[in-house]
């Protein structure tokens, strides 16, 4: 599309530009070719319409020519011919007003004043058409970075989304395969408690793949999220850990991206309850504090447990990179380990329904 | 000949969870033949118990509390028949397979579980060792790619000790054993050195001679020892014969 041909708006602002170039053409040429006023005028209004519309072709070679493409020599060579070529024409034009205009005696010698001003017709020609096609170029440059950073942008925002889903689909296949174990356990000694678990897991499986859709849900449902996977951690490790909550009532309708906190929980877990022979405890805190709300899951560990085999810390790494693709600096996050403890402190703006609070 | 056959045979179960432990148990009671004889929740428990108990069978789950499946095993050798047994392990499963050494994936049906008996029966009638290979082999090639180990578990009688190998000084072959030298003390371990050298980070140990690796950060100098060999002196004082090739990559090192 060309860009001042495809609007009509446009088009009008072009040619309007060019009546400060029209009068200054009909000063240089009452000035240089001892016109009058309205010989130079008559003379500089049409040729000036017309070498606007010459001036647009330049686009389309501008295009055909990219600048990353070629040589500047090249670029150079085309482009200088073209600008000769098009005032060549120009002074034909221009030769063939006066020589009407002479004819039907309306300025009479009118040929023989053009033929004075023909230099400057040529050097017009050349720096306007020239300045054309470094203006398209200028243009065409606008447009691709603009461009670039739109696809880099749609890449960021693809990337993300697909990160979201490959971690919304995932469901630690440790958590999966213990769990069946334990529910292959009750079948024989508990047949009530291993429908039980049935369920629970059922529940958190379809929990989990139900907010694939969304991209923010209420801590609320988080929260619901997480009490359904510690329901069926309950039954494989029992009196092994205890749950603590202190969430602000005016937090729980506070929008977190889905699948955020889970995460942090199951790796309270998996770091940290499953290697405690006592067992151990799990504290999620939650509140709002200036715009923000801020949120720490904390527990206790081993710090001389056997190194873990798999997923190392790859939940956090997760939840750390999201919250930077989604909200940049307006998020933090911060893990650190004491003792026997290990906590991850977290802050996000505080948003309801996408807009803040 | 059939001297086994005539006596039950021992099984210890370690799982850190009940319920694990529990389908065990079910899947044996059709076995009078075998006797459960100890059953525990963590690795430092496991140690302690087959080192009592001494049993013919063990089912040995690899992520628990204290010390993972493989550091057990380390500790108790391959003494007995092991079946090891896994949730998802996708490292641990390839060393298995690599080894032959059996292992159950959770959950498991009575017909797995069956197989996996009769293969363990197998090994104890023909008194094969459970794994082909060392107990620290199979270690070491079921820990995960890029993963250096972090720390020792090694075993005096019925105790675990840990060592960190950031407090280990140095290292020290003797015959099929090596001694690992931590804050003045030395603890011994039934382990080939170069098996123990594959292991850790080669950024931070060296072996410096046949018989010796040692803490590149616990080496204070090096100094000329007769007429072209070396030592090297650690922080705490103690000196480490270095071998001609020892000391050229001792040399490598410090020059970087």
């Amino acid at each position: 599309m060309h860009p001042i041909l495809s609007r009509l708006s446009r088009l009008a602002l072009y040619l309007l530009a060019w009546i400060p170039l029209a009068a200054l053409l009909s000063y240089l040429m009452a000035a240089v070719g001892g016109m009058t006023r309205r010989e130079a005028v008559s003379m500089s209004l049409p040729l000036c319409l017309l070498y606007a519309f010459v001036c647009l072709s330049a686009w389309y070679s501008c295009r055909a020519i990219p600048t990353d493409r070629s040589t500047i020599g090249k670029l150079l060579e085309v482009h200088v011919a073209a600008a000769l070529v098009a005032s060549g024409l120009w002074i034909l034009c221009a030769e063939l007003l006066a020589y009407l205009f002479t004819g039907m005696s309306v300025y009479p010698g009118l040929t023989a004043r053009l033929s004075r001003t023909i230099p400057i017709l040529l050097g017009t020609g050349v720096i306007l058409y020239l300045f054309s096609v470094s203006f398209y170029y200028v243009l065409l440059a606008v447009e691709s970075s603009q461009a670039a950073e739109a696809r880099a942008m749609e890449a960021r925002v693809f990337a993300r989304d697909a990160e979201l889903r490959a971690l919304k689909a995932q469901v630690n296949p440790h958590f999966l395969f213990n769990s069946l174990n334990s529910i292959s356990a009750l079948t024989t000694s508990d047949a009530a408690k291993a429908r039980e678990m049935c369920v629970l897991l059922g529940d958190f499986l379809r929990r989990t793949l139900g907010l694939g859709e969304k991209s923010t849900i209420p801590l609320e449902e988080e929260m619901s999220l997480i009490h359904a996977f510690l329901a069926v951690e309950k039954i494989r490790f029992g009196a092994r850990f205890r749950m603590e909550e202190n969430i602000a009532e005016e937090a729980l309708a506070m929008d977190v991206p889905p699948l955020l906190l889970q995460p942090l929980v199951e790796n309270a877990f998996t770091h940290g309850i499953a290697n405690l022979v006592e067992g151990g405890w799990i504290r999620l805190d939650a509140r709002c504090q200036n715009g923000a709300l801020s949120i720490v899951v904390e527990n206790t560990f081993d710090p001389d447990a056997p190194p873990r085999r798999q997923r190392n810390g790859m939940g956090l790494v997760n939840v750390r990179q999201r919250l930077e693709a989604r909200y940049g600096d307006r998020a933090s996050f911060n893990a650190k380990s004491e003792g026997d403890r290990f906590s991850v402190s977290i802050t996000l703006p505080a948003e309801r329904e996408g807009r803040a609070t | 000949m059939n001297s086994r056959k005539d006596t039950k045979t021992r099984a210890v179960i370690v799982d850190d969870e009940e319920l694990a432990r529990q389908v065990i148990r079910e899947l044996l009671a059709p076995h009078p033949e075998i006797e459960i004889v100890g059953e525990c929740a963590n690795g430092f428990e496991a140690v302690k118990i087959v080192s009592e108990t001494k049993p013919d069978l063990i089912f040995l789950d690899i992520q628990m509390p204290k010390l993972d499946g493989f550091e057990v095993l380390e500790l108790i050798g391959t003494g007995s028949a092991i079946v090891f047994v896994t949730a998802y392990d996708s490292y641990a499963i390839r060393a298995f397979e690599v080894h032959a050494v059996d292992y159950l994936l959770k959950p498991f049906g009575a017909e797995r579980f069956e197989a996996a008996l009769d293969r363990a029966k197998e090994r104890l009638d023909s008194k094969a060792p459970s794994a082909a290979v060392p107990a620290t082999e199979l270690a070491a090639s079921a820990r995960p790619p890029a993963q250096y180990l972090e720390r020792i578990p090694v075993r005096d009688g019925a105790q675990v000790f840990i060592i960190p190998v950031s407090k280990l000084d140095f290292a020290e072959a003797q015959d099929d054993y090596v001694a690992l030298s931590t804050e003045g003390k030395k603890h011994l371990k039934q382990q080939p050195i170069s098996s123990l050298e594959a292991a850790l980070d080669p950024s931070r140990f060296l072996r410096i001679h046949r018989s010796y690796i040692v803490n590149l950060e616990r080496v204070a100098k090096v100094e000329p020892y007769g007429k072209d060999s070396h030592v090297a002196v650690l922080r705490n004082g103690v000196q480490l014969p270095v071998s001609r090739a020892g000391y050229a990559r001792l040399r490598a090192f410090l020059d970087r």
